[in-house]
């Protein structure tokens, strides 16, 4: 799960990770009242709340020195679709702003903390390249990124923090930097822990002139897995920014992803389901999802994914693909069968099942009246599937 | 012989009076498996069917004398049942419980770093030793007894190319699946070391998928330590970038843990990789042709 900038700073700031005072807003009024308070330095920042990066790029970020400055850019971006690289090409609606107040920047770093799968260890890294594509430096100039990997019986110690902050040379620029370094990098990894973190990015760091480390960009992202022991995080979803078919899914436990081909696809277990997009694509056709109903869906979830695929106006065919070990055919063919009598077919739909129960299975879908082409084997599933999607 | 489990090995059940727990171990005891005890905190002294239940899996290792422990526990308990199974001495610990938290993991890792336990999973179907033993949720009947070895990170795609090479009448010393998470036991390359060694196992099936980099690694051992014939798949050619498929480790970031990459790693150490899902099994059987 991810959240917007204004929140995961609201988090950093209760570990004790320097961040610049905002408030969010929702209307021009709002964003100017806010920025009563931080123009005082002279300048403050309005920035558009979209879980997407790349945002200053795209004009979703913007400097006002005035509280009518920061009324108009408000408005400009309330209900504007911002396209970055990270949105497709449909943008991301802006539907609120965080005002913050301005700095002055000496120089931009980058930080960030994920778990490394080589070490299975967390490991936080950090770069003399910040505001810029972390991956773009990792690729062109991966000395360039240190790292330090983390203990989890000790956590994060001191002296690993320090050999960061001396390898982005922030002792020659002051002192005092150093030990700033070490309660910044210390709260960052607090909140990493404590709050079950799949990555957390501050990118820019920024250095002030007042000798200073702030946080001038913050995103974080959650295990998923991990949201049960964390409430108050959950409460922090913004259902607008996700898909609704993927809201959809997830509240029946199915594993959805929306893609952009004609073949609905349904699947147990996901790397079959990867396998079956593979395969279409292998046979001329495009997937226009990824779905998993998991290895032990009952009728209930195979009605569920059935209206959901169904739902999708993209879809020409829809091919089920099951191996039933512990599920079985049998309940996977009753499910289809009155999913397809409940929504409807009006896509063919090519069914493949294997497995336990599987001559059972077979022979309800073929008694059942409904127009099923059925396959023995992925292949054939996959070819039947883009015959029939291209009609 | 096969690897990890045989017809002598003794295990326990973390979990066997939840539902999964249950059912699994009256499939586990159906296809011969010698279960022979069970774990669930409070309930020590009961039974599931005639199966002892014990407090503690030291009790139950002491009671029982369990080589292996296969899992069920919900996730939010599943970290602390793995390493409760560690420092109770298990040798063999499989973990099928899927949605473990990442940092949950991280700490089991670190916990068993330098004891003598082996984890396989979590997230995973388990191991099995056709008409031998059986340990976690496969479906049994699909498997047959023979000398191909098959380790994978996921679990129907596993059945699928069993099942294909069943039906070709290859079948199998060991299967073992390690589970698709980020963070786990077993790597591809310590199946593929026992494999090796393995003098009933004459070829490997080796199943991937995209996201991180342990095809990669296991593709420079094959290069250097395996002489028998392998034969690899990796899903996900098509799956976009970014995007979490299912599988908590199956996600391109930054453009890495592509099925491309992989599958290139894999064909210049000599594997044979098929671009087909359906000719898994097929490809084995011209692998085999040739030696």
């Amino acid at each position: 799960m991810n959240i917007h900038e204004y929140q995961a700073k609201q988090i950093l700031g209760r570990y004790g990770v320097a961040v610049p005072k905002g408030r969010i807003a929702f209307t021009p009024a709002e964003a100017e009242e806010a920025a009563k308070e931080f123009l005082s330095s002279g300048v403050c920042v309005v920035k558009a709340q979209i879980h997407a990066g790349g945002r200053g790029k795209a004009g979703g970020v913007k400097l006002a020195r005035s509280r009518e400055e920061v009324s108009a850019f408000t408005g400009e971006l309330l209900g504007k679709a911002l396209v970055t690289h990270q949105t497709g090409p449909a943008g991301k609606e802006v539907k609120k702003v965080y005002v913050e107040e301005g700095c002055q920047i000496v120089r931009e770093l980058y930080l960030g903390i994920v778990v490394d799968r080589g070490t299975q260890r967390a490991a936080i890294m950090a770069s003399s390249e910040g505001g810029v594509e972390i991956e773009e430096v990792a690729a062109k100039t991966p000395e360039k990124i240190l790292k330090e990997y983390v203990d989890p019986a000790v956590g994060l110690i001191p002296f690993q923090c320090r050999k960061l902050a001396f390898g982005l040379g922030l002792d020659k620029m002051d002192k005092t930097l150093v030990n700033k370094a070490v309660k910044f990098m210390t709260g960052l990894y607090n909140a990493f822990i404590n709050s079950d973190c799949a990555m957390l990015e501050i990118n820019p760091l920024v250095v002030t002139k007042n000798n200073e480390l702030i946080a001038l960009d913050a995103k974080m992202a959650f295990d998923d897995n991990a949201l049960f022991r964390h409430k108050d995080i959950e409460g922090m979803r913004d259902l607008d920014e996700e898909d609704p078919k993927e809201i959809e899914a997830s509240r029946h436990g199915l594993n959805y992803v929306t893609l952009d081909g004609s073949i609905g696809c349904m699947v147990n277990g996901a790397g079959l389901a990867m396998a079956t997009m593979d395969m279409i694509k292998l046979s001329g056709g495009s997937p226009a999802n990824f779905l998993d109903v998991g290895g032990g869906a009952n009728k209930d979830q195979v009605t569920a994914a059935f209206k959901l695929l169904m739902s999708d106006p993209n879809v020409k065919a829809v091919l089920v693909n099951i191996f039933g070990g512990i599920m079985r055919c049998d309940i996977i063919a009753d499910g289809i069968m009155a999913a397809a009598k409940e929504v409807g077919l009006r896509v063919p739909l090519i069914v493949r099942l294997q497995g336990t129960n599987v001559e059972q299975g077979r022979k309800l879908l073929a008694g059942s009246g409904l127009n099923i082409i059925t396959a023995e084997n992925m292949d054939e599933a996959a070819q039947k599937a883009v015959k029939a999607a291209k009609g | 012989m096969s690897i990890l489990v045989d017809k002598n090995t003794k295990v326990i059940c973390q979990g066997i009076t939840g539902e999964q727990g249950a059912f699994h171990t009256r499939q586990m005891i159906a296809y011969g498996t010698k279960m022979v005890g069970g774990v669930t905190p409070g309930k020590g002294g009961s039974q599931m069917d005639s199966v002892p239940v014990f407090d503690t899996v030291d009790e139950a290792r002491r009671a029982a004398g369990a080589d292996a422990s296969v899992i069920y526990v919900p996730a939010a308990f599943a970290g602390d049942a793995i390493m409760e199974a560690v420092d109770a001495g298990i040798k063999l610990v499989i973990c099928i419980t899927e949605g473990i938290p990442v940092l949950d993991m991280v700490k089991v890792k670190r916990f068993i770093a330098g004891k003598p336990s082996r984890l396989v999973g979590p997230n995973c179907p388990g191991v099995i030793t056709p008409d031998e033993c059986k340990i976690g949720i496969m479906p049994g009947h699909i498997h047959k007894k023979g000398n191909i070895g098959v380790v994978s990170r996921s679990g129907t795609l596993t059945y699928e190319a069993v099942d294909q090479l069943t039906r070709l009448g290859l079948g199998q010393s060991t299967c073992v699946g390690i589970g698709g998470d980020p963070v786990n036991g077993t790597n591809f390359v310590d199946v593929l070391e026992l494999y090796q060694k393995d003098p009933d196992t004459s070829a490997i099936v080796m199943i991937g998928e995209i996201g991180g980099s342990a095809e990669e690694e296991a593709a420079d051992f094959i290069k250097k330590n395996v002489t028998k014939p392998v034969v690899g798949y990796i899903a996900g050619a098509t799956a976009p970038k970014g995007k979490r498929m299912g599988h908590a480790g199956a996600i391109i970031s930054g453009g890495k843990g592509t099925a491309e990459e992989k599958m290139e790693a894999m064909r210049s150490a000599g594997i044979r990789v098929t671009n087909s899902t359906a000719e898994i099994g097929k490809t084995m059987l011209e692998a085999l042709q040739k030696v």
